[in-house]
């Protein structure tokens, strides 16, 4: 898969102090003792970041990851930037007024499917309608990890968990799908693994103003190990991942064999694509008005186990953020009046 | 008719209460009238009592709303007991209200309304304004709407539109009553109908001529005057509680330099200090109405991590949904100002009414051992201070603070002494700077308040990550350790304890220092509690009254004034909340005194009861 995604740079860093001194993964790493199980997806997303963040070139003391609960919320603990350990599902609300408040900061929301999709999606659809300026890291592993086990609100049908020993009978939910519905502006999937398409989705989320989801696949080992292999296993993936990369035909395969076409019925399927239907190929735009065909995108994602799944940016477009717009009707309210006529009000009187 | 003057009695204090259906426009009549009783220069005290229902059906027993207003030519405590007039503009005031009129006092009614349907619809048998059910009292059936009609007449309104002035008929009448000047009320008129002049006009003809209809007409012989109180000197304004709170707000912004975030969801009695909060961005106050209370105070929390000073406003049932949040401002211990307009509960119970039942919750309603201090104001103009009061315990002491008023205070008003901007003290938000030579500790402490330092994202060289987690003493890191957790969890607790050393001590109105009964309470009974002693006091007790700003910590000296006294009575609308609290803590045999009727106390109901104790008291006493 190319890392190029063909994104301009978007303003979502505008206000945000740079600096020109160079700076190095390791002043990105705090001298916390990182405490995931081994082999946890997460390493590799935190090495992802702390690598990437010097590519911003802003100052570290400008940018604030704010968590929930669940294993993935530990992360703020280990960049040595401000952060902010808060309680489970509530971080974009905490991120709400931060970043309504403080336009000089960058602020990151580090989330789990748990986290953001049980407990939270109330805020996290919040979040995402009013366009808040701030990047959300969705961590999904399907999985409740922290609490060692039980199925998660992406889990596939049937999952045999600690809590579901007869197998799952919830419906699971399509974060993106659920993202697109919720009038997001910025709506991406990406892989732990996969450190260079991860930085690249990053990176343009960072610079997206407005509320940037980032769903990224993450490996659980310990308790549900291999729920991306599809997408992963190098035998597989080339078959499995659906890239999308603006301005470019949907096409995938080992040989390019397969594309993505119009469904009947309004969506959109994968084909085999031959000479008669080469012309059928969609070309990806993720910066279109409407949102009809990044959520068509979005269903091609299985909701059992997954064999394949659309990977990049589905959606980025344009709107202005709730705090832009909060800012400014402060900046319009004129000049500061005296508190003392406004206690006094039209109508006091003095007795002498 | 005559247009000789007529006689004028003269009254100590009055109460009056404006009755009609939601739409009749009661609120406004008795805000008017509360302004010109003001202008003229009584003391006074109110209280609005509307339905839970926005436009329950008109004429109907639910759709009654009401404004009750106390005016004196003393110092008044309390919006009144039970009314000397009653103004109902139609079958259902009339029958919502009758019982609470005192016999013998005034009942001026909009007979227009009394048809057949109407009485039938609130379940009158017969016309009360016939059938002599009324007899008790002074009745003044007129056709109210009628005459509106006819006096509006000029302007060619519509004949519903046109009687719709009727509620300016009725305060022009009232007001000639008790001598009220209505200059005010006309120029408020202009000032609200600028863009009607129809409407305007038309309002302004029916208040004069509700006025000349008082002044002329045979059927009203007397007229009444209430002189102006003996008031301190000063400036003064009339003032509701969630006024005075969202100013007290606005002024510890201001006060502090921090710019003010207010984050919150819409409830009754709570909603009006977001609305008016949200007219105040040129003072630096923000407001962001969320989408739930749980994220209402998530988004203030994340604002004062953020160096803003955050608010939340809620009642009883957002309280309940905040406690988790505020549990984790404990642990970050970071500023955050919760305010909580008790209404009657539980679960949505009264939303309109008022309550005292949230202290035990603001107390305690978090897991773990997470102590929050807890403040109260006493009367609505004190909400003010109240609210600045509990912004500098959370700035200084780096905490959540809960502020507990009530349906009561938030909506009822009085004379509020206009503070003096310049002398209000600054409150020091005194951020941390970034030493160089210094690793920087987030859970290093102030030795005098144990407040740690407030580091605000922004500053380098003062990186550092917090959380829920359990704390290490000074570095801040996650820490599991046993002793540590200990030690954490009491220096919390010594924090907010500390607070007692600088705040004023309790103060107790004991006349001559004899009294052998204490009176304690908290909150909007202040009044009630407060007029109650005077009844006990004119019969001849001694009674002593104490009242209390800070329920936690308590002042210093609580448990020293309360061993004081032979009886310790504490009249609460819950079951009794703080008496629990002041038996566990002080080990006093508290008695209780306690309603929860949606309604304040009465200042009769008080008195009886003071006086019943001190009699009992007191008999052991006088053998002495
Ligand atoms: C109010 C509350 N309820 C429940 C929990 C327990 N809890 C902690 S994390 C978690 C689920 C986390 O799952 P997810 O967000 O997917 O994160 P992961 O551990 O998989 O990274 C739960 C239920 C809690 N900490 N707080
Ligand atoms: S339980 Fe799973 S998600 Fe959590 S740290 Fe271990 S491997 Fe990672
Ligand atoms: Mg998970």
């Amino acid at each position: 898969m190319s890392t190029d995604l063909g994104m301009p740079l978007g303003r979502g860093l505008e206000g945000v102090p740079t600096t020109t001194e160079a700076q190095t993964r390791k002043e990105f790493s705090s001298d916390q003792e990182v405490r995931w199980c081994p082999g946890c997806g997460d390493y590799a997303v935190l090495a992802a970041v702390q690598g990437f963040m010097p590519e911003l070139g802003l100052r570290r003391e400008n940018i604030v990851f704010i968590s929930g609960i669940g294993c993935a919320a530990r992360f703020p603990y280990y960049l040595d930037t401000y952060g902010l350990h808060s309680i489970h599902g509530r971080a974009p609300a905490i991120a709400t007024g931060l970043a309504t408040t403080r336009p000089d900061l960058s602020v990151w929301v580090v989330t789990g499917d748990g986290d953001a999709l049980s407990i939270g999606a109330n805020h996290l659809i919040h979040a995402l309608r009013r366009n808040v300026n701030m990047t959300i890291l969705l961590f999904n592993n399907r999985i409740y990890g922290l609490t060692k086990g039980q199925y998660s609100p992406t889990s596939e049908p049937g999952k045999i968990t600690k809590s579901t020993p007869f197998g799952s009978i919830d419906a699971p939910l399509n974060p993106l799908s659920l993202a697109l519905g919720a009038e997001a502006t910025f709506v991406a999937r990406t892989i732990d693994s996969d450190r260079k398409h991860l930085t690249a989705v990053l990176s343009a989320a960072a610079r997206h103003r407005g509320t940037s989801l980032v769903e990224i696949y993450q490996n659980c080992p310990i308790f549900n190990d291999g729920a991306f292999d599809a997408v992963k296993d190098p035998e597989t993936r080339d078959d499995a991942i659906i890239p999308l990369e603006h301005g470019q035909p949907i096409r995938f395969g080992l040989e390019g064999h397969l594309g993505v076409i119009r469904a009947a019925g309004g969506g959109v399927e994968v084909a085999e694509i031959n000479e008669s239907n080469a012309d059928d190929v969609l070309v990806h735009d993720a910066y279109a008005p409407d949102a009809t065909m990044a959520f068509a995108l979005s269903r091609i994602t299985d909701s059992g186990v997954i064999r394949r799944a659309p990977i990049g940016i589905f959606r980025q477009v344009e709107r202005p953020t709730y705090d832009d717009l909060s800012r400014e009707q402060t900046a319009l309210a004129g000049d500061t009046p005296t508190l003392q006529d406004l206690l006094d009000g039209p109508d006091a009187w003095t007795v002498s | 008719m005559t247009t000789e003057a007529k006689p004028v009695e003269e009254r100590t204090r009055v109460v009056i209460r404006f009755a009609g259906d939601s739409g009749d426009g009661m609120q406004l009549t008795g805000d008017r009238f509360t302004q010109e009783t003001a202008d003229f220069g009584n003391d006074l005290s109110t209280l609005p009592n509307f339905p839970a229902e926005i436009r329950a059906p008109a004429g109907t027993l639910p759709g009654v709303s009401s404004f009750q207003i106390h005016f004196a030519d003393y110092d008044i405590l309390t919006p009144g007991d039970r009314p000397d007039v009653l103004v109902a503009m139609n079958p259902a005031a009339l029958k919502a209200n009758i019982a609470d009129l005192q016999p013998g006092g005034i009942a001026i009614v909009d007979a227009h309304e009394f048809t057949d349907r109407n009485l039938k619809r609130v379940g009158y048998a017969a016309n009360p304004l016939e059938d002599g059910s009324l007899n008790d009292y002074q009745l003044h059936a007129i056709d109210l709407t009628g005459l509106t009609i006819g006096a509006v007449e000029e302007f060619g309104l519509s004949r519903k539109d046109a009687s719709r002035a009727k509620n300016m008929f009725a305060l022009g009448l009232v007001s000639w009553m008790f001598g009220r000047p209505i200059d005010g009320s006309i120029a408020y008129l202009g000032k609200k109908f600028a863009s009607a002049p129809d409407i305007r006009d038309a309002n302004v003809a029916a208040l004069r001529a509700g006025r000349n209809f008082g002044e002329t007409t045979e059927s009203f012989a007397v007229s009444y005057v209430v002189k102006p109180a003996v008031i301190p000197a000063g400036r003064y304004r009339n003032i509701s509680g969630n006024t005075a709170l969202s100013y007290g707000i606005v002024a510890a912004g201001q006060l502090s330099g921090l710019p003010v975030f207010l984050g919150a969801y819409p409830i009754t009695p709570a909603s009006d200090i977001l609305h008016e909060l949200s007219k105040h961005k040129a003072f630096g106050v923000t407001t962001f109405q969320a989408e739930d209370e749980i994220a209402g105070v998530g988004a203030a929390l994340g604002a004062s991590y953020g160096g803003a000073l955050g608010v939340t406003t809620t009642s009883g049932p957002g309280l309940a949904l905040k406690g988790e949040t505020i549990g984790l401002a404990v642990m970050l211990e970071v500023p955050l100002l919760v305010i909580d307009v008790q209404r009657g509960g539980p679960s949505t119970g009264l939303p309109t009414k008022t309550e005292q039942s949230d202290l035990l919750q603001a107390m305690n309603g978090r897991n773990g051992e997470a102590p929050v201090p807890v403040v109260a104001p006493q009367s609505p103009a004190d909400c003010f201070d109240a609210a600045l009061e509990a912004a500098r315990i959370a700035i200084t002491y780096r905490t959540p603070v809960i502020l507990l008023s009530d349906g009561y205070l938030a909506n009822g008003s009085e004379p509020w002494t206009l503070p003096d901007v310049a002398a209000l003290p600054r409150i020091e938000p005194a951020f941390a700077t970034a030493d160089p030579d210094a690793v920087f500790l987030p859970y290093s402490r102030d030795p005098e308040t144990l407040a740690r330092p407030w580091a605000p994202p922004g500053v380098a060289g003062l990186e550092h990550r917090i959380g829920g987690l359990e704390k290490a003493d000074q570095t801040g890191d996650i820490s599991y350790d046993p002793a540590n957790h200990d030690l954490m969890v009491r220096t919390r607790q010594a924090k907010i304890d500390g607070i007692a050393a600088a705040i004023p001590e309790v103060t107790v109105d004991d006349p001559d220092g004899h009294a052998k009964v204490l009176v304690i309470g908290w909150g909007s009974t202040y009044g009630p509690i407060g007029a109650g002693c005077r009844r006990a006091r004119l019969a001849g007790h001694r009674i002593a009254q104490a009242h209390l700003r800070h329920l936690n910590p308590f002042p210093a000296n609580l448990g020293e004034v309360l061993a004081a006294y032979e009886r310790v009575i504490v009249p609460e609308m819950n079951l009794g909340q703080l008496r629990s609290l002041l038996r566990s803590k002080y080990l006093v045999d508290a008695e209780g005194y306690n309603a929860v009727r949606g309604m304040p106390f009465g200042a009769a109901e008080l008195g009886a009861h003071f006086i019943e104790i001190c009699t009992k008291t007191d008999s052991d006493w006088r053998q002495e």
